[in-house]
């Protein structure tokens, strides 16, 4: 499909883009999952290769899911949304260019070089330097289109989704900067700038501000506008969304230290982590409310539509994530979940009910207005990939909450001269039955991705090309 | 001379993010901004003609509405 360089269009070509690599890495990533998850119940299939092992393939896992599949998501709708709430096209098309193919250089570095064995070892921040360097490169490269579109956007105001988006990008840019600062030492081997205690409350002040800005800020921003977009009504609040907004970006970026609750970190700065953790439920839920009252008066919509019901039951899982995450930051439960399968329960309970639903919906949202189609090609497979997913986040995050609990309190059990009740590996047996049904579960969501990308590709091959141009063309009505 | 301990910096911190939260909510929640974000709030339909009209519509009905069942 021709996008014809024209200021009175939008440039959806690069929307495109990434909303279908969206749906492909969403398969490839999350089939990874699945694949890993099962070598965790069979160990052969580790294939006693060193390219295969659980230890090479899990960061790759988590780096497709969270860069490749989330970051996709992120960029196409970014692209999309900011056009459309400023009634302007991108500040330039050569600059989005080169950053979706620079971007998907980095994914296939990592896939390259992750199974290979190059890491820092930094979990979330494993790509080696010169992979890293190039993230850099395309990130700044995001900003300056994303930013520079804001600057000339034919709106007065800037809409909140904006300012979420905007916040991702900064953010995300100066945690990616100071986490990698490091000493190369040959081509892919880098030693970090930092050492000990420092090393590490850096590298969770970025781990979890990933989790913070980059899965969270930058899913609200999505949230701001499919959702009310969807609902076909204006958000509830946007006074509350200003308040949300403020509110988050200042806690989230101190909760880092409950990651290392009961390690060399001092003291002073795991109860400084853990009261901020507390207290962001707060914001977080302030935002989820504002997304779920937008329904309110139109409640009815969830029984006709699927894509609606994929926003709304993501923001019911952000709710409940975002009071487990406060509960778990508690040293006292963390004494109980660290270490156990309890903190993969809520990881997934957050990246598969909250990240992927909200992502689904926006792309089954966003791809028939981008190809010039009144509606996906069959909203009934919308309602099969809805209940996949719900059923598959469900079985997997009870798998994982069963685990973990049973996992922490064999671990903590005493006999009464002070002696382990039970070893490890009767702990890792207990576990075996929940490790088969989050295999269950992983593979029910994934294979709803599959259904997405039939109905995706069916719906693009019916594209209109007259359609779809019209429809990019930017619209004057309304415009202030 | 004073001198500042751990203890005085953390008070002044508390002090400094509260009176930034009121202040922020107090600009928020002034009435002469409600006209400003009715604005903003409609953006995401404001490229649309159908949609724009659509989202009036509704809210007119709306005021019609409570203005016919006001709340007690």
């Amino acid at each position: 499909m021709s996008t014809a360089p024209s200021p009175t269009a939008y440039n959806y070509k690069v929307v495109r883009q990434f909303a279908i690599m969206t749906v492909v890495w969403g398969i490839i990533g999350m089939g990874l999952g699945v694949f890993i998850a099962s070598q965790l119940v069979w160990p052969d299939l580790n294939f006693g290769l060193p390219w295969t092992t659980f230890g090479r393939l899990r960061p790759l896992h988590t780096n497709l899911v969270i860069f490749a599949f989330g970051g996709c998501a992120l960029f196409g709708t970014s692209y999309y949304v900011v056009q459309r709430t400023c009634q302007t096209r991108l500040i330039s098309d050569g600059l989005a260019a080169f950053h979706f193919w620079g971007w998907q250089a980095v994914i296939i570095g990592a896939i390259v070089s992750l199974p290979m064995g190059y890491t820092t070892t930094k979990e979330y921040a494993e790509l080696e330097w010169p992979i890293a360097i190039l993230l850099t490169v395309v990130w700044l490269a995001y900003g300056a289109v994303f930013f520079g579109t804001i600057v000339k956007r034919k709106t007065k105001h800037i809409y909140v989704a904006n300012w979420f988006y905007g916040a991702f990008i900064v953010v995300t840019a100066m945690l990616h900067i100071v986490n990698h600062i490091s000493l190369p030492v040959s081509l892919f081997k880098s030693y970090s700038a930092y050492a000990g205690a420092t090393d590490a409350m850096i590298q969770w002040w970025y781990g979890h501000n990933a989790v913070g800005f980059f899965l969270t800020t930058g899913f609200l921003g999505m949230m701001y506008y499919f959702v009310p977009k969807q609902a076909e009504r204006p958000i509830y609040s946007y006074r509350l969304s200003i308040v949300h907004f403020w509110a988050l970006i200042t806690l989230y970026i101190w909760a880092g230290p409950h990651h290392l609750h009961y390690t060399a970190l001092p003291d002073w700065a795991q109860s400084l982590g853990m009261v901020m953790s507390i207290i962001l439920l707060v914001p977080s839920w302030g935002g989820m409310i504002n997304g779920m009252m937008t329904l309110s008066g139109a409640w009815h919509k969830l029984r006709t539509d699927p894509i609606l019901r994929f926003l709304v039951l993501s923001l019911a899982f952000y709710g409940m994530s975002t009071f487990e995450g406060p509960m778990m930051a508690i040293k006292t439960v963390n004494a109980l979940s660290h270490y156990t399968d309890w903190t993969i329960g809520h990881v997934h309970s957050g990246a598969l009910g909250w990240v992927a639903m909200i992502t689904i919906g926006a792309v089954y949202h966003m791809i028939p207005k981008l190809y010039g189609r009144p509606q996906m090609h069959s909203i009934a497979l919308i309602n099969t990939h809805f209940w996949l997913a719900t059923v598959g986040t469900v079985l997997y995050i009870a798998a994982m909450w069963v685990n973990g609990i049973t996992q922490g309190l064999m671990w903590r059990a005493i006999n009464d001269d002070g002696t382990l009740t039970y070893s490890f590996v009767e702990a890792l047996q207990a576990s075996r039955p929940g490790y088969i049904v989050r295999a269950l579960g992983g593979a029910i969501f994934a294979s709803g991705m599959l259904f997405m990308a039939y109905n995706v590709f069916r719906t693009i091959r019916a594209a209109d090309t007259e359609e779809a141009e019209a429809a990019a063309q930017i619209a004057v009505v309304g415009a202030r | 001379m004073i001198v500042m301990d751990m203890g005085t910096i953390r008070g002044l911190g508390t002090v400094v993010v509260m009176v930034a939260f009121i202040g922020l909510a107090l600009w928020v929640y002034s009435p002469r901004r409600k006209a400003e974000f009715d604005d903003a709030t409609l953006l995401p339909f404001a490229d649309d003609p159908e949609a724009i009209a659509q989202v009036r519509q509704a809210q007119a009905n709306a005021r019609k509405n409570s203005a016919r069942n006001p709340k007690p």
